[in-house]
């Protein structure tokens, strides 16, 4: 296991090395745009009191530079063709630089597809002293019981979630506390290794060292809930343009992740066949005169559809907007009944809170509060990401609450697995019998 | 209108442009040239460091020609001269303040300066220094006034005594300063003379006691210094008064008290002697002490 971690291990040493340095881009790889933001870390993360926090942990960074483009070779926020993702990173990458003016060498990802699958995985060992130690912790982290997640797989997220000390279940913090077994709660996110190793290949092609990854469905998570979402629990939606991602919050902590392979850029699809129209048009008018809920008004509000045959009749076609409404709605209301049967299939319903958060470019469809909540249930709403400092007016859109997300995410990640003490029994033994040999033939 | 050969393939239309999209994305290339255009240590050093260097290295091989060195001297001092000798900066005469005309003479003689000449070429400290030298002046003002006027204004030192030596009669202020040397007694008659060993250093304890003299000043000749330490005062009819080292103004007021109650001095006296100023001691003339002896002798019938 402990291999599994290296990896993880050297990218918090990088974004270490990258907030010392005071500047990390973060890239969000999606199937419609790349964004790239350029942060500067002033570090000065705690000011006066503590209780209060500092603006929600956005004050130790500013955005710099910021930069968006279409997204190339990627589907289902996977990378399908390694050249064309290379230079739209570093399109982006270039134009947010230029903009902070400054060169960036960290990066921290963010992607959406790769499969990811959750599991809870839980472990119990007795506690070595009286009191619950630093060790203590690490041994109950090496001892969950980890899943056969299959060939091919590798943790991205490994969030303990609950610690639980003899009978009292719900600590976050064990450290110093007197119990004799502690048992700990882990969330444990894997995805596809080879869907990982691609865009890691393509930011180590654009000369920048990865220093985090993160699943786009808890990034957007992070911006679009707010505190008390995320402390009662809550669900966020993230409609991107390729996949669309769940993400659970309970107690602060990210208890389930998933993505459905269905999103903005289907529906535009369905628009464009069905109109007989090019796939920009159709992006256009979906987004000009889209919506989900029809009313008697549309039938007579006619879009021109227009086109460049040549042939008079073709060119001068119109549509209602009824007719739009009426290609749109299935397909939404089809990502929404997927959305939903992935809540159910996590206990969604079982959770105390109900609430529901659409984010994301998809969540822009006129009505679509509307619809969500016939499907998904009562408490609905949709989510902008949160306000940081120095972020452009025109990067606050919802379909900007991943790159928001993976902000705040570089500036205070969650505690992960591979942040906590590796456990004594299993640092390498080897170079300690090599020293001891080494003591014992020269002395 | 040019004939079109039908057999030959004529193109139709010229072909329309083609409208490439270029590549939104930057090279690779390009890419690296803008990181390490980016990159801060580059930049400035591309931005200051370079021209810097450039500019450096030329200025450098120009100036080490030995003609070019001449040239930027001679043209420095070409600009220094044209601005130097420009007429607001020229001075046209000297003015003497507060100096007697013999005085001033002498300052002429001593600052030989040929007008008209630049203020930039007047060293007014060094002139100063000169003049400081005289013995007449006490204090040397100079500036350049406007209109070109080198303004020299002089504080001359005022005769309060004279002293008389070896090379005989000099005339010093109340520190004992020289001013001049006099030539007559009689051009100063209401300055008091000094004379004896070391009298010029002592000329300020000299003047308290002339300035004490009161009723007896009419008849006073000179004070004379006795062994650089004590002062005799001379009047005249040969008398003197012996003062002591110290506290000399009590006893001369003494005398002078004794003068105004008694008429001390009215007596054929040849000298006051009072350097043991708890005794004064009187010392008669030859003749007055002939006439006293036979006084007491006709009073005490011959024995003494």
């Amino acid at each position: 296991m402990i291999e599994l971690y290296d990896s993880q291990r050297a990218m918090r040493n990088m974004r270490r090395a990258a907030m010392q340095r005071g500047v990390v881009a973060i890239l969000d790889v999606g199937s419609t745009k790349v964004a790239c933001l350029v942060l500067r870390f002033d570090g000065n993360d705690n000011f006066g009191d503590e209780s209060i926090g500092s603006l929600a942990g956005q004050s130790g960074f500013r955005v710099i530079g910021a930069a968006t483009t279409r997204s190339r070779g990627m589907r289902f926020g996977e990378v399908t063709s390694m050249g064309e993702t290379e230079r739209a990173i570093r399109t982006a990458v270039q134009a947010a630089q230029k903009m902070a003016g400054i060169r960036v060498d960290h990066v921290i990802a963010a992607f959406s597809g790769a499969g990811p699958r959750s599991y809870g995985v839980a472990g119990k060992v007795d506690v070595a002293g009286m009191n619950v130690e630093e060790q203590d912790v690490a041994r109950v982290l090496s001892a969950c019981e980890v899943p056969d997640f299959g060939h091919g797989r590798e943790v991205l997220h490994a969030q303990p979630v609950n610690f639980a000390l003899d009978h009292r279940s719900g600590l976050s913090d064990p450290r110093g506390q007197i119990g004799h077994e502690l048992a700990c709660d882990m969330h444990m996110l894997t995805v596809d290794a080879q869907a990982v190793q691609n865009l890691a290949y393509c930011i180590k092609r654009c000369d920048l060292e990865l220093a985090g990854l993160a699943s786009s469905a808890y990034v957007s998570g992070v911006a679009a809930l707010v505190e008390d979402e995320q402390e009662l629990g809550a669900a966020c939606i993230d409609l991107g343009g390729g996949s669309t991602g769940v993400s659970i919050f309970m107690k602060k902590h990210m208890i389930f992740a998933d993505t459905v392979r269905m999103g903005g850029d289907l529906i535009t699809k369905d628009i464009s066949m069905g109109l007989q129209i090019p796939s920009n048009m159709a992006e256009r008018i979906k987004t000009r005169f889209g919506g989900v809920v029809a009313t008697g008004m549309d039938d007579r509000d006619m879009i021109d559809i227009g086109g460049e045959t040549g042939d008079w009749e073709h060119d001068r076609r119109e549509v209602s907007r009824a007719e739009l409404i009426g290609i749109i709605r299935p397909r939404v209301e089809e990502i929404l009944e997927e959305v939903k049967a992935v809540l159910d299939g996590a206990g969604f319903e079982h959770l105390p809170s109900q609430q529901i958060v659409l984010t994301g470019g998809g969540s822009q469809i006129l009505g679509l509060d509307g619809l969500a909540s016939r499907i998904l249930g009562q408490h609905v709403r949709l989510g902008r990401p949160l306000r940081v400092q120095g972020l452009p007016q025109a990067a606050t859109g919802p379909s900007f609450a991943t790159a928001v997300g993976l902000s705040l995410f570089a500036a205070h990640p969650q505690d992960e697995w591979w942040d906590f003490q590796i456990p004594v029994d299993r640092l390498p033994s080897r170079s300690l019998r090599r020293a001891f040999k080494w003591f014992r033939e020269n002395w | 209108m040019q004939q079109v050969d039908p057999y030959v393939a004529q193109p139709l239309a010229v072909e329309p442009p083609q409208i490439r999209r270029s590549d939104p994305a930057p090279s690779r290339l390009t890419y690296r040239l803008e990181r390490l255009r980016l990159t801060p240590l580059f930049s400035f050093s591309l931005r200051v460091l370079l021209p810097v260097t450039i500019v450096g290295v030329f200025a450098g091989a120009w100036y080490a020609k030995e003609d070019n060195r001449q040239w930027v001297s001679d043209q420095f001092a070409a600009v220094t001269d044209a601005v130097q000798s420009r007429p607001e900066f020229q001075v046209h005469m000297m003015a003497i303040d507060g100096a007697s005309p013999e005085l001033a003479q002498e300052i002429r003689v001593l600052l030989p300066v040929d007008f008209p000449l630049s203020s930039f070429d007047l060293d007014l400290d060094e002139m100063r220094d000169k003049l400081r030298v005289l013995d007449p002046v006490q204090q040397a003002t100079l500036r350049v006034r406007s209109g070109g006027v080198l303004q020299i204004e002089i504080e001359e030192r005022v005769p309060a005594m004279l002293v008389r030596n070896q090379d005989g009669l000099t005339l010093v202020d109340d520190s004992g300063a020289i001013v001049r040397p006099a030539g007559q007694r009689s051009d100063y008659p209401d300055l008091p003379v000094v004379a004896g060993e070391a009298a010029q250093e002592a000329t300020p304890e000299a003047l308290t006691l002339f300035n004490v003299m009161g009723p007896l000043a009419p008849r006073l000749r000179g004070f004379e210094r006795r062994g650089g330490r004590r002062w005799d005062v001379v009047l005249d009819k040969g008398q003197r008064i012996m003062l002591p080292e110290d506290n000399p103004v009590q006893a001369l007021e003494r005398v002078i008290s004794m003068d105004q109650v008694k008429d001390l001095l009215g007596y054929d006296l040849a000298v006051v002697d009072l350097r043991l100023p708890e005794r004064a001691t009187l010392r008669l003339n030859d003749v007055a002490a002939e006439t006293y002896w036979e006084t007491i002798k006709a009073k005490t019938g011959g024995a003494p």
